[in-house]
This record gives structure tokens, sequence and C-alpha cells, in this order.
């Protein structure tokens, strides 16, 4: 049974926009697959291979004006942005890890967090490339309904669970975890950490990239403010994977229904609305805390709380 | 006969304190050579050179006639210089299965076989039972056995064992040094640190003795035992029995 789950998922899910979903949903649903893509990208590098990275809008920014920059510099649809990401992400990623990779732990990430905020500085300046802080537009998006993009989204997505899913199950899944349990104990074991960190950060950059792209051609406007932002996209995301569960396949998909409901929900409040980056920086105390290995990954404790709270 | 290591007036220094001082010292095939030496003697120091975790200030390291100093740990290993830890570094969110079958993927590609030789790896070193327990819950002595089996799946001809006996009880004692002596009869190479003296006196072939970073001794169990430098190094002065 549990070996069906994911068709199972991945067919309900493609039923769904045939039932006749108001436009509204149909946005929530597609920002909540674009944001498992991106906790699964994330989850493979942070949860599997133990790199902690702030600095995950690096990747998705560049995927998002790579498409953006062929649109308006070379008037080739945004869609071309998709494939080509794949390219430049892996020299970018290539880049980011010969800088930051050689670091651990916090120091890995404070460098992940420095390259994000270059890469937004960067492209705010480069003006003359990335059009700046006035950001790009598409002129005519590609549908007006957006059933289409819903199942674009959705296949990015199918790809990556499986891109995650084969990866993890095989030998680098194995040389991941050992790199992130003990990376002098892996290298002593003949593991190249060096090679396998660089492998999996790129495999997480493109990823993300690819919802970059898709967010492009999506959204229809990017700026350097909204794409490479440290707070709602390397922060979300990291948020994503830990309310969802590090390391488990299905934690950023759960995380990423919450953390974007919860999103939609804060923000329509009243007064408190404005308020939501606290509120969610409340949230994340109270899952380190309380839930540190996620909702799925805590699963079992969750229950355990509920079935004691029945009986009493 | 040649030697499968060739330790060549190595000295490494961290700043200005030499850890290690000119030691020279051969490991031929098939024997067990203990490293024995008071704290702080630099004895795991020399290991962390031997495997690449530090380059040699001076001098060289031969593995087979090919030089390996200045490589990285995991080219060392996949050489075939496997080590442990004195201080057991488990991978601990994972089962002891997987401890052995990450290290085991080394030699072989497919994870069927990589399966099967953890297995036969697991039966060897007596941890088959506990495969499935993650391995930061297993106690010491089995830890410190893990660390023995880890580095036998990554199919080495040279052993650097650090310590795999300290902090044992009795019979995990006998049952280690049962298993040392197994992989040295499977032909595989060791060179084990070890304080317990009545262990190193009787599995070692040779045996070298470090102090402050040099070489004092080198020779027999017997010989050692009745040096009296050595015993100066351990006890302060020679005493008459």
């Amino acid at each position: 049974m549990k070996r069906y789950a994911p068709y199972l998922i991945l067919g309900i899910m493609a039923i769904l926009p045939l039932i006749g979903l108001s436009t509204y949903m149909l946005h929530i649903l597609i920002m909540v697959i674009m944001w498992s893509v991106i906790g699964m990208a994330w989850n493979l590098l942070g949860g599997y291979c133990g790199q902690v990275s702030f600095g995950h809008a690096a990747f998705f920014g560049v995927g998002a004006y790579t498409a953006g920059i062929l649109y308006y510099k070379l008037g080739v649809s945004a869609w071309w942005g998709v494939p080509l990401s794949v390219l430049i992400l892996v020299v970018e990623a290539l880049i980011i890890g010969f800088i930051c990779l050689r670091l651990r732990g916090p120091f890995f990430a404070l460098a992940t967090l420095a390259m994000g905020e270059v890469m937004r500085v960067t492209a705010e300046n480069l003006r003359d490339f990335t059009q700046g802080s006035l950001g790009i537009m598409l002129k005519e998006r590609t549908w007006v309904e957006k059933t289409w993009y819903y199942y674009i989204i959705l296949l990015i997505a199918a790809v990556s669970f499986v891109v995650v899913k084969k990866v993890i199950e095989s030998r680098l899944g194995y040389y991941f975890v050992a790199i992130r349990e003990d990376q002098d104990a892996a290298e002593s074991l003949g593991i190249n950490t060096t090679l396998y960190k660089t492998i999996a950060l790129c495999i997480s950059a493109v990823l993300t990239g690819l919802a970059g792209a898709f967010y492009t051609n999506y959204m229809g406007y990017i700026d350097p403010e909204v794409v490479f932002a440290l707070h709602d996209i390397s922060i979300v995301t990291i948020m994503v994977v830990m309310v969802g569960g590090v390391a488990t396949f299905w934690g950023p998909v759960v995380g990423s229904v919450i953390m974007v409901l919860l999103a939609e929900f804060i923000r329509s409040l009243p007064r408190l609305g404005s308020a939501h980056q606290t509120l969610f920086g409340i949230l994340l105390i109270v899952i380190i805390i309380f839930l540190p290995n996620g909702i799925v990954g805590d699963f079992p404790k969750i229950k355990r709380i509920f079935g004691f709270g029945r009986r009493s | 006969m040649r030697p499968l290591l060739e330790v060549k007036d190595v000295s490494r220094f961290f700043g200005g304190l030499a850890a290690v001082m000119d030691v020279s010292f051969s490991v031929y095939p098939g024997e067990i050579v203990g490293l024995i030496g008071p704290n702080g003697a630099g004895k795991t120091t020399l290991f962390n050179v031997i495997n690449g975790f530090y380059k040699p200030s001076k001098g060289d390291i031969y593995f087979k006639e090919k030089k390996i100093s200045g490589l990285k740990p995991h080219q060392i290993c996949k050489l075939g210089i496997a080590r442990t830890f004195q201080v057991v570094k488990p991978l601990q969110r994972m089962s002891v299965m997987d401890n052995v079958l990450a290290s085991a993927f080394l030699r072989v590609k497919s994870k069927t076989e990589a399966r099967e030789r953890a297995e036969e790896i697991l039966r060897f070193t007596g941890l088959y039972d506990d495969r499935d327990k993650l391995s930061k819950g297993l106690p010491l002595g089995k830890r410190k056995r893990l660390e023995i089996a880890r580095a036998l799946a990554t199919g080495p001809e040279l052993l650097l064992l650090d310590e795999s006996f300290a902090g044992l009880n009795p019979t995990e004692l006998n049952e280690s040094i049962e298993i040392i002596k197994k992989i040295r009869d499977s032909g595989i190479t060791i060179l084990i640190i070890e304080h317990h003296m009545k262990v190193i006196m009787s599995i070692s072939d040779r045996i070298v003795v470090l102090n402050y970073g040099e070489k004092i001794a080198e020779g027999t169990p017997q010989e050692i035992a009745n040096n009296p430098v050595v015993v100066e190094a351990y006890l302060g002065e020679a005493v008459d029995a």
C-alpha cells in the first residue's frame, strides 16, 4: 500500500483541476506544489547531506532570471528558461560550492546566506542586464487559465520526487547521510566528501532553479527583492522542510502544504496579517522545541500525544 | 620481503610543538605491529598522518612502494588503508547495517553486492544481531567493534586500529582479540595502537615504541618488555622485580 502512495497522490493531484476549483484555490495548489519542489531540493542537500543552506534564493533567483532574461533580452519564450536553467544552475552551484563547501556546519550556512545576498545585490545593480529593481515583466502570459501551469509544476514536482528518491536509495544516498553524520569518518571510509557534497549541491540547485524558472512564467513578473529574498525564499525554504520533517521523503510536501496555507490564513487576519513573519518565527521556535524532526519525522510522537489526550 | 607500509623520517609539527619527530619504521605483509607509548607520545597523530588527515611536515610515507603522503584520506582508503578512531565516530543516526553498507560501496557498485558484503562482515564481527539498531544506541564495546567492521568493509590490506580495546570489559576484550587474530589470518596486515599491555604483548609480532614524538625502541614483545628505555618511559625508572 505504502509503495503505491506516491502514484495515488499524483493521480488525485492530476484529477483535482478537473473538478472545477476556483482560480484562487488553483493558485494556492500551485504555490504548494512549487514550494514542495524547493523543499525537496533543499532537503536533499540540507536534510540528507547535512549541508544547511541559508541561501537557496540564490538558485531560485537565478532560475527565475534565466527565464526572465531569455524573454527580455532575446525575445524567446520564458519557458526555454526551464531547460536552459539546468545548465546555468550547475555552473552556479559549482562556483558557490567551490567557495562554500570547504566550510563546515555553521560556517557553510553563513557563507550560503552571504551568497544569496550577493546574488540579490548583483541582480539589483546589473541594471543593463537584469533591469535592476524595475524587474522583468512578461508582456503576455502563455495561458490565462491556471490549469496548464498547474500541470507543469505538478510534472516538475513528480520528477523532483523521483530524482530525490532514486538518489537517496542509491549509493549516493548512503554517502550523503554518512557525510552528514560525520565528515571525517566518511572521508576515512573512502568517501570523497568534496565530490559528493558538490553533487548534492548541484542536484539541489537545479531543482530549486527549475521552480524559479517556473515562477517567472507563472507570475509574469520578477524583481530581485522577490526572487532573491532572504526571508521570503531562503528562510521559508528551510521552514518548509523543518516543519514537514528533515530527511524524510514526504516532509517537504507536508511542510509546504502547512506553510502556504498558514501564510494565506495569517495574511487574511485583520491587523495580525502584517505580522506574519513574526508569527512564522514563533511557529518555527515551537516546532524546533517540540517536534525537532518535523511533522513527518515526529509523527509517532504526535500520534502518542493525541492518543494520550483522548484517554485522559 | 618488501614492506607494505614504510614510514620514512616523518615529522609533524603543530606550531612549535613536534607531535611526531623523525619517526621511521616499516610494516611487512601479514604482520601485527603494535604502536605503544605513554599518553601524548604522538601515536594518534602518526595515524592521522598515515591516513591522510594531516600532511607530514617532513618525511614521506610509502604504501606498497607508492608515496601516499599528501593524498587525501579517501584516496588513501581506496588504495587499501583503513582506520578506526580512538574516539569512536559511528554514523549515529544510521543503523549498524547502513554504517557498514556505506563503507562497503567503496569496492562494489551494486546495492545487492554491498549488502551481502556488509552482512558477511557483520557476522564476522559478531554484530549481525544488532544490524537494525541505530548505532548511537550501541554500548561502547559494540561501537568499537562497529569501527572495525566499517573499516573492514572498505576492503583494506592494512588496518590501522586506534585503541580498539580501551574501555572494554574482559569478555569483550577476549572477543575482540579473537576478531583481530581472525582478521590477521584472513590476510590483512594490522598496525595497532594499544595501552592494554597484556593484549599488545600477546598479539603483536613486533612493537614500535614512541615517547615525546620520537621512536625510542622497536622489537619483539619480549625485547620491548625487557628494554630499560621503554620501562623508564612508562614507569619513570627501572625497578628490580
